[in-house]
Order: structure tokens, then sequence, then C-alpha cells
């Protein structure tokens, strides 16, 4: 396991200016980005923005066009076969085999990458991701939280040292997200690096660093209080009656970039706080809303984010 | 009208008129767009008809002629050389080799090399001469009667026209000797000799196509092609583990054929079983390389389809499966040579019906194993390791 380049012994990803088309849409522009290991690394950004990509040039499934830089110390142009040995990528989609059951599944995965047993790495996986009494059921019959824990299963069975997951939550219910991350907090306390795309704003918030991606562009990263701090967005919160009749009455007021409803509140938030200021100041005084300055929420920079980029990569 | 009613008109749940057709107007417009999209199929659509009248139009002959065949001239003498020359005058037969002794005679035969050999004996100008009435042999090779009937019916009246105008024979308008024709291999001329070891080959070449020719596309298409490719596997490793299965389908699959050919048809199997176990497993993998080689060229389950179809038609054309391979021009014949199942036609008739050795069917087992090995480096350079 120490032969690992030691060069980059705490780094598990370093690439530098990746850049992807397809059929003559830049998909990922000039992306540099950098992981410690045994952090936990979310990638944020709306659908279509180029987080897929990333993740598949990161390990090998695709060739960047250009940019260069190495996956736990392998080139990923040149190493791609060293690479996948030591990556488990866990997909977007659910790719495997449906028409295998669980074990079938795991103990195919195991052979591929070589375990000396298959059969009993396959059955201490089993245990460990909790589908004892499921291991002969057709992994296409799972349900959607079973089939997720399945996959994670499968891509950390070789021992990986990184693992890529592609929205490895999208369409799964709280308490199997909530066991999820555990189980992926317990996985980087062992030394692994998880690199996970996601839209769930608490999940953001479970990531040791997160880096927002938007229109195939970095935008920002860093720790969440580091990336809320450096967006120097201005944000009040607003309670009381009638909030709707507010909020769109605020929309579009020169200094106020953004409206958005939480629950009974709303956030008004501008990137110039004296220009937001002089927007609200006429509503300050009616006693019918109680207006509070707060922090900006991760959700409300995400939205500023990719508000800017659209007006600039648009 | 109030905006009610509008609105009810626009978002009416009842059945309206003319449902049935518009439903279908609707699926209809869906496909064609589809249809426009697949670029690949769309140009099958018309390359497929096209090309396969074309092709099988004008390579198709059921009365083959200049078929290959085999000299062996024991003397050499005018009268000799004048039969051989009224021989090949009737337009069927054509001198291909000379040999000089009876088992390279039988070799040649034995291998589909020739499909006749004239034997012409030592001593006959002067048997002739002195009325013996000598025999002249020509043994043809039977296993496809369709190739050799026609020859060999028309063999006596064609050369005694063809000596008349030549030689010395004018009355009596007798032949001075006789012509032994010989079909071997199927003396009775029964179709069925020819056509199951041929359906052997047939049915093979068909399921084990399809077998690999679905199962590159259907990992793409099921998704599982993405986290394949994210682990540590190799295309030539990927090849091996999806034809070794389907050789062993296939040989059950050949078994089954052969034992019914044997036990219900009474096709018999003179040559070595071992070698026609061997030959055909030879044959069932290469099938299943290039099937496995459309499967890495095709985009999807419909296309993949769509080539083995087009691969099929012509090795059930072309190879001598339904017509004679002999009959066809050149160019077909060419053709024929790249499709395995004219090899192993070859082969299997030979062994089954005319007791071949691995020896006589040298070429045919070379020309297997560089198809083989041509389709499984086509398929290892095609495979994508990528999501480009």
């Amino acid at each position: 396991m120490s032969t690992i380049a030691t060069n980059a012994a705490d780094i598990a990803i370093n690439v530098e200016g990746l850049s992807k088309s397809f059929s003559g849409r830049e998909v990922v522009h000039d992306l540099s980005m950098q992981v410690k290991r045994g952090t936990i690394y979310g990638f944020l950004g709306p659908n279509g923005s180029g987080k897929t990509t990333t993740i598949r040039m990161l390990c090998g499934l695709l060739t960047p066009d250009s940019g260069e830089g190495t996956c736990l110390g392998y080139d990923i142009r040149r190493d791609a076969d060293k690479i996948k040995r030591q990556v488990g990528y866990m997909t977007q989609r659910f790719s495997l085999y449906q028409d295998l059951s669980v074990r079938e599944n795991l103990e195919f995965v195991a052979r591929l990458y070589g375990l000396p047993d298959a059969r009993a790495a396959a059955r201490d996986m089993i245990d460990r991701i909790g589908l004892k009494g499921r291991e002969a059921q057709l992994a296409g019959e799972l349900s959607g939280g079973w089939k997720q824990r399945l996959a994670l299963g499968a891509c950390t069975l070789p021992n990986p040292q990184l693992l890529l997951l592609d929205e490895p939550t999208a369409g799964v219910d709280p308490k199997a997200r909530r066991d999820f991350w555990n189980e992926i907090h317990a996985l980087a306390a062992e030394g692994l690096t998880v690199l996970v795309s996601t839209h769930y704003m608490d999940e953001a918030e479970r990531c040791h660093e997160i880096a927002y991606i938007a229109y195939g562009h970095l935008l920002a990263h860093g720790t969440v209080d580091e990336v809320i701090a450096k967006s120097a967005l201005s944000t009040y919160t607003v309670t009381g009656d009638d909030i709707n009749t507010l909020s769109a009455e605020l929309l579009g007021k020169p200094g106020i970039d953004m409206v958005a409803p939480f629950g009974t509140s709303l956030h008004v938030s501008g990137r110039d706080q004296s220009a937001l200021e002089a927007a609200i100041a006429p509503y300050r005084d009616n006693e019918n809303w109680h207006w509070q300055h707060s922090e900006p929420s991760l959700e409300d920079v995400f939205i500023d984010l990719m508000g800017r980029s659209r007006d600039n990569f648009q | 009208m109030s905006a009610t009613d509008v609105y009810r008109q626009n978002h009416d749940v009842a059945e309206p008129r003319f449902g049935f057709w518009r439903r279908s107007y609707a699926m209809l417009v869906k496909e064609f767009i589809q249809l426009r999209r697949d670029r690949v199929s769309f140009a099958m659509i018309v390359m497929i008809p096209v090309m396969q009248l074309l092709l099988f139009g004008y390579a198709i002959n059921t009365t083959p002629r200049n078929l290959p065949t085999a000299v062996l001239l024991q003397e050499d003498s005018d009268l000799a050389r004048s039969i051989l020359k009224a021989l090949e005058n009737t337009s069927y037969f054509r001198f291909t080799r000379e040999v000089h002794d009876v088992a390279e005679f039988d070799d040649l035969l034995k291998s589909g090399k020739v499909l006749f050999g004239v034997e012409i004996p030592r001593g006959f100008e002067r048997a002739v001469r002195r009325g013996d009435h000598p025999a002249l042999l020509v043994a043809a090779d039977a296993t496809d009667p369709v190739a050799a009937g026609s020859a060999l019916s028309a063999l006596g009246t064609v050369v005694q026209t063809a000596l008349e105008h030549d030689l010395f024979i004018g009355d009596p308008p007798s032949l001075p000797f006789e012509i032994r024709a010989h079909a071997r291999y199927n003396p009775a001329a029964s179709s069925r000799l020819n056509i199951v070891p041929g359906l052997v080959g047939t049915i093979l070449t068909m399921t084990m196509l399809i077998f690999t020719a679905l199962s590159v596309t259907r990992e793409v298409e099921r998704g599982t092609m993405e986290s394949l490719l994210s682990m540590p596997i190799k295309p030539i490793e990927v090849m091996f583990g999806k034809i070794i299965p389907y050789v062993l389908v296939g040989f059950v699959q050949a078994t089954l054929i052969v034992g019914i050919g044997v036990l219900l048809f009474g096709v018999p199997i003179l040559g070595s079983l071992l070698t026609l176990a061997l030959l055909s497993t030879l044959f069932i993998t290469t099938n299943l390389s290039i099937g496995y080689t459309f499967s890495t060229i095709v985009q999807n389950q419909l296309q993949a389809m769509q080539l083995s179809m087009m691969f099929f038609l012509p090795s059930i054309l072309l190879s001598g499966f339904m017509f004679p391979f002999m009959g066809m021009p050149v160019w077909a014949q060419y053709i024929g040579e790249g499709l395995p199942l004219t090899h192993y036609i070859r082969i299997v008739r030979a062994i089954m019906l005319k007791g071949a050795t691995i020896q006589n069917l040298q070429y045919d087992t070379i020309a297997l194993i560089a198809l083989m090995l041509l389709a499984m480096t086509i398929a290892v350079t095609r495979f994508r390791r990528t999501l480009d």
C-alpha cells in the first residue's frame, strides 16, 4: 500500500485546468481542484453543471480535452488502469447487474479485483451493509435505499483509497440517507477519501470541504463557513404576516438580488449591503414584519452563485 | 362562449372525436421521428434489400459450369488429349490440376479442392484401337447433388458430339470407349445427405452470432458498462469472459444437431468424431468472435440484430449451403471465402460424408482460425475503454 507516490502523500486528487467538450458544447471548463486525503469533499452544483463529467475524468472513464493532474498520485491520462484499482466509483444510475443476486454482484466485483477469497469478501460486505437475509435477492428487485447500499458496498469492496460517489442519495428516503452518511463518515475515519456529488444542502454541510460548480466552472470551494464568508452576501430574515405579498413587492427591486421563502420566513439577500438596506428601508417600519440581519444559508449562497454564473457564462 | 367553456373544450376528459386515429397518428409521428434519428437503421432499410438483391441475383447459379477438375493422365496420347479437350468444351469442366497417382487424385476430391476427377488409364489409346472398349473414369464429388448432377448427366452425349467433330469417330456413331461415371460419397444423390451437415453450420451461425452480438450493447443499454469500465478489466478479458460460456452452449447445440442428423436422417459420420468436434468448436468460436465484434461496432441492440441478419443471409446463400459454391462467379466466391460458414460446410461435409482427415482440411481450418483472429483483433481494438 505504501507504493503510492509519496510526493502526493496528503493530496488524493490534484487536477489543473481540466476541460471537456461534447459535440462542441463545453461541459467542464478549466477546472482545478485539490482534495486532501481522508476528507469528505462535497461536489455541488445544478443539473448539467459538469459534476458527473468531472468525476468520470478523475477515474479514467473520460479523457479530458485539456488539463492534467493526478489521482492518488497517478496521472489521470496515463495511469487510468492503476487508478481504477484504487478507486471505487458509484455511478449516478444503479449500474450493477439487475439480474444477478446481491451476493453474485459482490462476488463478481471481488473476482474482478482479484481478491483472494471472493466468497468471504462478499459475505463480509453483506454483513457490513446490513443486507444479510437478502443476499439471494436479485439486485433489480431491491428498493432504492437497498440498491444504494449495495452499490456502496460494491465500490468499497476492493478496499479503495478513494471513493467517487455521484449523487448517491438521489431518490433515497431520509432515514436511509442518514445511515448512508454515517457510513461515509465511518469510512473517512478509516482514512478513505470521499468525493461526493449532491444536491442536498444538509449533505453539503456534512462534508469537510465543498466545491460549487455551475456551467462547467468551479465557482467556490473551501469549508462551508469559508464559502459563506467569501460570498459577501447580506441577508435579512423576515417573519410576519402575509410574507407572500412582501416577497412579490421586493422581487426585482434594485439592490435585492434574491428573495426566497423558507417556511414561514423570507430570506432577502443582496450582494451590496448598503444597496440592500436602502431597498428594504421602506418596509422595515411596517409592524407586520419583523426584520433580522442573519447569515446567508448555504443555499442562498449557491443560488446567488448560480444566478451570477448564468449572467457570466451563458 | 364563456371562459369555462373554452377551458372545458381544451381540457375535455371525454373521448375526443376520431380518438382512435388521433392516438394512432401520435404514435406514428413519434415512431417516424425515432426512425429518422437512428441513422444506421435508416441506412439499412435501403441498403439491405438493394445490396442483397444485387448480390444474390448475380451470384446464384444452380447449373454451375467450369467446375474444377483434376486429371490423372496415365498416358500421353492424341486420343487422351482430344478427350480432355472435348470434356473442357462441354464447359462443365475446367482442368485445374494434373495429378500423377491415385492417392493424390483421391485427396483432392476429399478435400473439396476439385469436384471432378478424370482418369485416363495406361494403354487407353491402344485398347480403343483394338476395339476393347476400355473405360474412362470420371469421378464426381456428389456430396452436393446439384453441383455434380448436370455435368454428370450431360457427360455421355456431350463428349460424343464433341469427339465426332474432332476425331476418327464417324460410323458407327458410338463411342469406342466407355465413360464410367462414379458419383462418390453420395451415390444415391440424396439431397438430405448434403443438407443435414450444412444445416449444422447454418444453425450454429445463426444462434452463435446472436448470443454475442447483443452482449456489449446490452451492457451499454442497461448502464452496467459504466460500472464495468470503472473497474480494472481489460477489453480482451471482457471478450473472453463473454465468449467462452457460449462455446460450451454451442458445443451442446452442435452435438444435438449432429446427433439428430445421424439418428433421424441417417447421415453417416465417416471421418473422425474427434476431428469433427474439434473443428466444430473452432467454427463456434469464430462465429462468437464475429458476433462479439458486431456488438462492439453497433450502438444499440436493434442495430446488432440488423447487422447479424446482414451477415447471416450471405452466409446461407454464398457459402455453398443452398447453392453450389463452384457455380458462383469468381467475385462471389471471394466473398464466400470470407464467410466462416463456407469453410465449415466444406469441413463438415468432408468429415461426415467423405471421411476426410484434418490433413485434407488444412486450408479451411487455417481460414477459420484466420477469420477468428481477425474478428477478435477488431473487437479488442474497437472496444471503447472510456465513455468518450
